[in-house]
């Protein structure tokens, strides 16, 4: 491939990242099949790799894929006749090769949110959900995801493959869940963003202690979403949750790559532009659930916890009176063990380390986080703040063996060593 | 990545209407669009060059000047930040920036990715 091929190459990748959710998402409805249409729309992407490089790319490439993959459509319903009762339908705008009236906005949106929904529905797997998700509507290659996810790419090409051949099994509608469903799968569509913002912001494999890039991609999901679910005060707090969180990425590894804890960042190195998005995501979340009149959801909850920590210029500004009041709301919403023991946390910086050790205990005497590191970490913590350094050096050494990565393991080995004998 | 587009406008090519109607349409459209997608961090467009003051630094000298800049062949007229996945993508949403300007502008962009922290 010579450089203006590859440049092409690349030009094509960029368009298709930005028009293959809408493109999908179409052909999707003409064809009720989201695994069809994303065959259909591979095929666009295929003809204008071929013909882009000659003619050049097309003034208005997003219609340009639309009308070749309306146009296979046809191809398609013509030569199958399952597929031949939805000819009459399709069939008038697409028998010309011109392209017809450009969609409406509204009807567009429609589609994506019948393609969020369906891509994360929860027959899925959350892993088959994630990859579908980043594939259709991230617009990312299976190398991509495999890349970020340190697997190989024939592992995430079979697990889409599967996950939208279960979809047609299943028969799972192309559309958009209504009243007292809509609820529940819009907390399937949350989870599946919040599943890969984490994954990036604190990798569980590789040495690696993040991958912003999984970030980022999160982050744009989710602003995506806020756009096409203005009314969800949910939807509005995970964007708010996403966009402080990324704001600290800068500050929360050394250039050696080791752990830098929230309280010891430079806040200098937190990006105020992501952290002011925050805010107004934040915002628009509580005016949407009082237009409800709802009180804030567990992602808004968490969002204004990030907001407080976004507010302190220093760690000791911290009005951790404030967060744990937001931890008391959240555990009743999320009673979770992480949630527990973020909020005893919280407790102690507000109420003193020994009323947030009596917290970190009613968690530990339920198993559900022997095997997770920052209980004994925080375990450990508290115990120093009140003096028992045997036992404090006792449970770091206990949490380093079960860190997720190398960079987390290391920081709880120096802690250990740190403390006075 | 975080990309900065910086536009810059030949003040010879600006037609002496100023924007359309038609263009500041389509513009609220994109701007819309991008920040949809997700891709649009920050944008705005700046005063003109005649309200603005140049600060220098030369031979460890500081000078201060006041527009207008009579001798600017370009001169910047805004900027958007955007997030994406690559360069080229950056370079596609730019292109649909400037198309929607016509015929009548003598306009470029100039995209710089932004150091990230590694």
């Amino acid at each position: 491939m010579n450089q203006t091929d590859e440049r092409v190459r690349r030009a094509v990748e960029a368009v298709w990242r930005i028009e293959a959710p809408r493109l999908i998402a179409g052909l999707a409805r003409v064809l009720g099949d989201i695994g069809l249409a994303e065959d259909l729309a591979q095929d666009a992407l295929v003809a204008a790799l071929e013909q882009w490089p000659d003619e050049g790319v097309p003034r208005n490439p997003g219609a340009w894929l639309m009308t070749v993959g309306k146009r296979r459509a046809v191809d398609l319903i013509r030569r199958d006749q399952t597929y031949a009762r939805k000819l009459e339908l399709v069939g008038r705008t697409l028998d010309s090769d011109e392209p017809g009236p450009e969609p409406k906005a509204e009807a567009i949106e429609d589609d994506l949110l019948r393609l969020v929904f369906t891509a994360c529905h929860p027959v899925l797997a959350p892993q088959a959900r994630v990859a579908l998700t980043l594939r259709l509507l991230g617009g990312l290659s299976t190398a991509d995801i495999a890349r970020a996810y340190l697997v190989a790419e024939a592992t995430i090409a079979q697990r889409i493959v599967r996950a939208k051949r279960l979809l047609a099994q299943k028969r799972v509608p192309f559309e958009v869940p209504t009243g007292a469903q809509l609820a529940e799968r819009l907390s399937s569509v949350l989870e599946v963003v919040y599943l890969i913002f984490n994954e990036g912001y604190s990798a569980t494999a590789g040495d690696d202690w993040m991958r912003p890039a999984l970030c980022e991609d999160a982050l744009r999901l989710a602003r995506v979403l806020s756009g096409l679910m203005p009314a969800e005060p949910e939807v509005h707090g995970l964007t708010a949750l996403l966009e402080i969180q990324a704001s600290r990425v800068a500050a929360r590894a050394t250039a050696q790559g080791s752990v830098v804890l929230l309280a010891d960042q430079d806040r200098g190195r937190w990006n105020q532009l992501l952290i002011r998005r925050g805010f107004s995501a934040l915002a628009k979340a509580d005016a949407a659930a009082k237009a409800r009149g709802e009180p804030p959801g567990p992602y808004a909850l968490q969002a204004a916890i990030a907001a407080s920590h976004a507010r302190a210029l220093t760690a000791r500004d911290t009005d951790w009176n404030t967060i744990a009041g937001l931890y008391d709301a959240l555990i009743v919403l999320l009673p979770t063990p992480v949630v527990a023991l973020n909020r005893a946390v919280a407790v102690a910086q507000a109420r003193g380390p020994a009323a947030g050790l009596a917290l970190v205990d009613e968690v530990a005497a339920d198993d559900a986080l022997k095997d997770y590191h920052l209980l004994p970490a925080v375990r450990a913590d508290l115990l120093s703040r009140l003096g028992r350094y045997d036992e404090a050096r006792a449970e770091l050494e206990r949490a380093a063996p079960l860190a997720r990565n190398r960079a987390e393991r290391s920081l709880l080995v120096d802690r250990a060593a740190a403390l006075p004998r | 990545m975080r990309y900065m587009s910086l536009i810059k406008i030949d003040p010879a090519g600006v037609p002496e209407s100023g924007p359309s109607e038609e263009l500041m349409t389509e513009m609220g459209k994109l701007i819309e669009e991008m920040t949809k997608a997700g891709v649009l961090l920050d944008t705005a467009g700046l005063a003109p060059l005649e309200q603005s003051t140049r600060v220098q630094l030369s031979g460890g000298k500081l000078t201060v000047v006041d527009g207008p800049f009579t001798e600017a062949k370009e001169f910047v007229g805004g900027y958007a930040l955007m997030q994406c996945r690559s360069k080229e993508e950056a370079v596609e949403w730019a292109k649909r920036f400037l198309i929607i300007h016509g015929d009548q502008w003598e306009i470029a962009t100039e995209i710089r990715a932004v150091e990230e922290p590694s």
